[in-house]
């Protein structure tokens, strides 16, 4: 088994949840397939999804929800 | 000959020189962030100056030609590709016709533009293609580019030829903290002479909040002089009675997260303006980025000037050497 880091292609403040009072797009453990959204960015007052570019199942995040992050920056990784 | 846009980036938009003398009516001249990038990169494709040409933020957007033509990508630190092969930054490149050019993860900097043989071609307003999309006028649709979107070029360019570069030294760092010239004043005698202090000696930080309209910063608190709020002021102590903003300008609400007004910003209001960032700076503020730091350096008007002349001496000179 291997694993893939999802990574910020735009700096901004990360969301793990459409809405502050909804599930998280994604939940620990959960699997996720390619192009499933799994966050959200806020930057230039937009929201912009963030869409996992593999499948696996989620072992760590690297970031809280609301953290600023910048491009580049780890978000997520999964087990492949 | 077209331009098709297969992925649009984030707020890709048409950029000009800008709408410019309209400002006493309350109209922002919209037009290229980066004034520098913008004219380096007609000068690279052999348009005259103020074709237009598409301005990004962050993420490139993916175009695909569907006639032979020449493209330069300017500004900003990032990898391009044609077809899938890397191609160089702040150089013409021939484009075959179906060929795609795409962008990678920006490295430095946060707006790339890409100049295009002829220019963009959509209807000037107010004699200028620049896209105001506040309003939704001008560029394409009054918008950001979209998915879909087919871009028709102009036929004027002069001498469209690949394999033109600018200098090295003619290309602009992109430092994670950015120094901004800035000229003090018309305000700036509402701050305690400390907080005026601390506004010239903080780091500030780029909030989310950072776009065409304007940059938002944190990292300091500045407090403003007491006073007896004067006829037709607000009641934050960063009231004054409204006045007209430069593009450039400085305003504090509530001493807290100082914004820098650009390009497509409301020209007047009743915050006090304590100072103004020299034009050509405007370039350097539209290369930094949400995370990274700004530092504002004070100039007198006479620094100003000669800043402003050595740029254009510096254009002249580039735009010389690519002729």
């Amino acid at each position: 088994m291997s694993s893939h880091r999802i990574t910020a292609r735009t700096p901004g403040v990360f969301y793990r949840r459409p809405s502050p009072d909804a599930e998280p797009y994604v939940g620990d453990g959960a699997a996720v397939s390619e192009g499933d959204t799994i966050g959200l960015i806020e930057v230039m007052k937009t929201y912009r999804e963030v869409k996992a570019d593999t499948t696996g199942t989620v072992s760590q995040w690297f970031v809280e929800n609301e953290d600023e992050v910048t491009i580049g920056q780890d978000l997520v990784e999964l087990d492949t | 000959m077209s331009i098709v846009v297969h992925d649009p980036g984030l707020e890709t938009t048409v950029q000009d020189t800008g709408r410019l003398g309209h400002y006493a009516i309350g109209f922002p001249p919209s037009g290229a962030l980066d004034s520098y990038a913008y004219h380096v990169g007609n000068a690279l494709v052999g348009n005259a100056p103020g074709a237009a040409a598409l301005e990004a933020v962050y993420l490139g957007p993916t175009l695909e030609f569907t006639a032979d033509s020449v493209v330069a990508v300017t500004g900003a630190d990032i990898p391009v590709s044609l077809d899938g092969e890397p191609v160089p930054t702040w150089e013409s490149v021939a484009v075959r016709a179906g060929q795609t050019l795409a962008f990678g993860q920006l490295a430095g900097g946060a707006r790339p533009y890409v100049a295009v043989a002829g220019g963009i071609d959509v209807p000037t307003y107010y004699g200028s293609r620049s896209t105001y999309t506040l309003v939704g006028i001008g560029g394409f649709g009054g918008r950001a580019l979209a998915e879909g979107d087919e871009l028709s070029l102009g036929d004027a360019a002069v001498d469209p030829r690949a394999g033109r570069r600018v200098e090295d030294a003619d290309i602009p760092e992109h430092p994670t903290t950015a120094e901004l010239r800035l000229l003090v004043g018309l305000h700036s005698y509402r701050l305690t002479p400390d907080s005026l202090e601390r506004f010239t000696s903080t780091a500030w930080k780029v909030t989310p909040d950072a776009n065409r309209v304007g940059y938002r910063y944190r990292g300091a608190e500045l407090e403003f002089v007491p006073r007896e709020q004067p006829f037709g002021a607000g009641s934050d102590p960063a009231n004054v009675t409204d006045c007209g903003y430069p593009v450039g300008s400085v305003q504090v609400p509530g001493g807290v997260e100082p914004i820098v007004l650009l390009q497509d910003a409301v020209t007047g209001g009743g915050y006090a303006t304590l100072g103004t960032v020299v034009s050509v700076d405007r370039d350097r503020l539209a290369q930094t980025k949400t995370g990274d730091h700004t530092r504002f350096v004070p100039v007198d008007l006479d620094e100003a000037l000669a800043i402003r002349r050595d740029r254009a001496a510096r254009l002249d000179r580039v735009r010389s050497s690519l002729a």
